[in-house]
């Protein structure tokens, strides 16, 4: 499957919620497979901290590797796009071609860097409403995502509740655990804490902080992954060129570099404040804020998932049994710890796909 | 649907809020589904979980030894358990949250005092095996077998009314006179029961 991004300019003006305004922006999405006449057949994918636009695909036949998603979306896949039309973009705020700190502040004609607006999941699902109304998608059959992308998908279920038919909720919690925020926190300090951070003006320094997001991707990757699954991908295998050299530093050093390169350092500290402050149910406990939402649920949890574990994902169940929604949830047994969403995995793939063949489209 | 399935769907209204506890391939819901029910069904087996979901059941990954304590008092109409309570770890505390959470609760159950199994113990001295109970000792997931008498005295100690009491044999002989001796001659029982909240 080949795929181009597409660039659109909303010259609408956006008010955030954390107050900040943005006159105009502009979105980078793909689709994949054809809106049908009645347009009751379009699934938003909702992209994670790091993810992007990009999830399914190659650009071009010699991409070395496909969207990130790619497992699961395509011709007969889980997200079958014989069947679905597939919207997926890259959100406000990020670094892949949507309006983000890297962006030209048209005030200042200079980039955002740190002064870009705040933004949080609300604002990300008022924009992916914005982005249907541009497609003509009244309804979405299905919002799907995996973690900050779950989330974004639960939102939706509040937000638009008469927008969404299907909400697909997979390795996602209801909020932030405080050990979740704690370690965002490591994460966001060893950016800031980055001599090369300055301030987040970096680019005006052309510099950019290497290693404090390095160090912040090699935090977040560890806590993405299971000691087992560690274990039995590494053990303690030394590198064959440095026998003092553990896989596992190789491994890291290795991730944190291909991460910067294509990561940027104001982006991932606006992402895991979007992270941190996500909490619908802040007011009034969750199964009541939930009671608004018309759609069915489905609910997928990783067994070895210790970030978003398997706990939190029965604690959106129970707030759905709790305000008497269709939802069904099953666990999937995995050592990937929270990256099995990422992952093939025979059951994951069979849940889903299961899931996603009920959902009633024209033909 | 099998037999047994049917009675126990003819015993739940149209319309009814419906949970049903180890729900298989989610069979007996979605039957019910036909008939404007809904509610959920809960699951460990992985397998029978997809096949759930494929029929468009609202399937929940759900150890029924772990309580059901995400479930309200009186939330559902009925609570169904079909041929597992005698899998569960406790059986007494999966029925009390039966009828703690249903208005009425269902349960289906091989009978271990049935004739065949009473001559396989008491006579050829070896542990039961039968159509009702195809496991040997060391394999059974049935670790809480009992008979109808059993049952009937456990719903006594939980101040459980019994509603309607169904006994299945299928063996000709035993089809006609099976209610004569039902604890003899039955070899699943099929039990409509109400708590006493």
């Amino acid at each position: 499957m080949i795929t181009t991004p597409i660039d659109h300019y909303f010259d609408q003006p956006l008010n955030l919620t954390r107050g900040g305004r943005l006159d105009g922006y502009t979105l980078r999405y793909e689709t994949y497979g054809a809106l049908n006449p009645q347009a009751d057949n379009a699934i938003l994918i909702c992209h994670a901290l790091s993810g992007d636009h990009h999830a399914a695909g190659r650009h071009s036949p010699e991409d070395k590797k496909p969207g990130w998603w790619d497992h699961y979306i395509g011709p007969g896949k889980a997200i079958d796009t014989d069947r679905f039309f597939v919207v997926s973009l890259n959100n406000l705020g990020g670094c892949s071609g949507s309006t983000g700190p890297t962006s030209i502040n048209p005030q200042t004609q200079q980039q955002w860097g740190p002064d870009f607006p705040e933004v949080c999941v609300q604002d990300w699902v008022e924009v992916q409403a914005r982005l249907a109304d541009l497609l003509g998608i009244p309804v979405w059959a299905a919002v799907v995502g995996g973690s900050l992308g779950g989330m974004q998908a639960l939102q939706w279920s509040i937000q638009f509740p008469q927008r969404i038919r299907h909400c697909v909720v997979i390795a996602a919690a209801p909020k932030l655990s405080t050990q979740n925020i704690a370690f965002n926190e490591i994460a966001r300090q060893a950016i800031q804490r980055d001599p090369d951070f300055f301030d987040g003006r970096y680019q005006n320094h052309d510099r950019i902080p290497h290693s404090g997001l390095g160090l912040a991707r090699m935090v977040g990757h560890v806590t993405y992954l299971s000691d087992e699954g560690l274990g039995s991908k590494f053990g303690r295998q030394r590198q064959a060129e440095d026998e003092d050299l553990f896989q596992i530093e190789s491994y890291l050093r290795y991730q944190a570099d291909q991460f910067t390169h294509r990561f940027d350092a104001n982006t991932y500290i606006l992402m895991t404040k979007a992270l941190d402050w996500f909490d619908p149910a802040a007011q009034r406990p969750l199964d009541q804020v939930l009671a608004q939402s018309q759609c069915d649920f489905h609910i997928i949890s990783f067994s070895s998932d210790w970030r978003f574990s398997p706990q939190r994902s029965v604690e959106i169940v129970n707030a759905l049994i709790k305000a008497s929604k269709k939802v069904s949830y099953t666990c999937v047994e995995t050592d990937h710890g929270h990256d099995g969403f990422l992952l093939p995995n025979d059951h994951y793939e069979a849940a889903l796909g299961a899931y996603l063949k009920g959902i009633e489209v024209s033909a | 649907m099998r037999d047994s399935l049917q009675q126990v769907a003819d015993w739940v209204s149209d319309d009814s809020r419906v949970l049903d506890l180890g729900c298989g391939e989610g069979e007996l819901l979605a039957h019910l589904m036909g008939r404007g029910c809904t509610g959920y069904g809960l699951e460990i087996d992985k397998d029978c979980i997809v096949s759930a979901l494929q029929k468009g059941v609202s399937v929940i990954e759900q150890n029924l030894d772990d309580g059901l304590s995400n479930f309200d008092d009186q939330s559902m109409d009925v609570v169904i358990m079909t041929q597992a309570l005698q899998a569960t770890r406790r059986p007494d505390l999966a029925f009390a949250e039966m009828l703690r959470v249903g208005r009425e609760a269902i349960i289906t159950f091989p009978n271990f005092a049935h004739i065949s199994h009473r001559i396989q113990l008491g006579i050829l001295g070896r542990m039961p095996v039968s159509k009702s109970l195809p496991y040997q000792w060391y394999d059974t997931p049935n670790i809480h077998l009992s008979t109808f008498y059993d049952f009937e005295q456990l719903c006594k100690q939980q101040n459980a009314t019994i509603l309607e009491r169904k006994v299945v044999s299928q063996s000709k002989l035993g089809g006609q006179i099976v209610n004569l001796w039902p604890n003899l001659l039955g070899e699943l029982a099929l039990y409509r029961v109400r708590g006493s909240i």
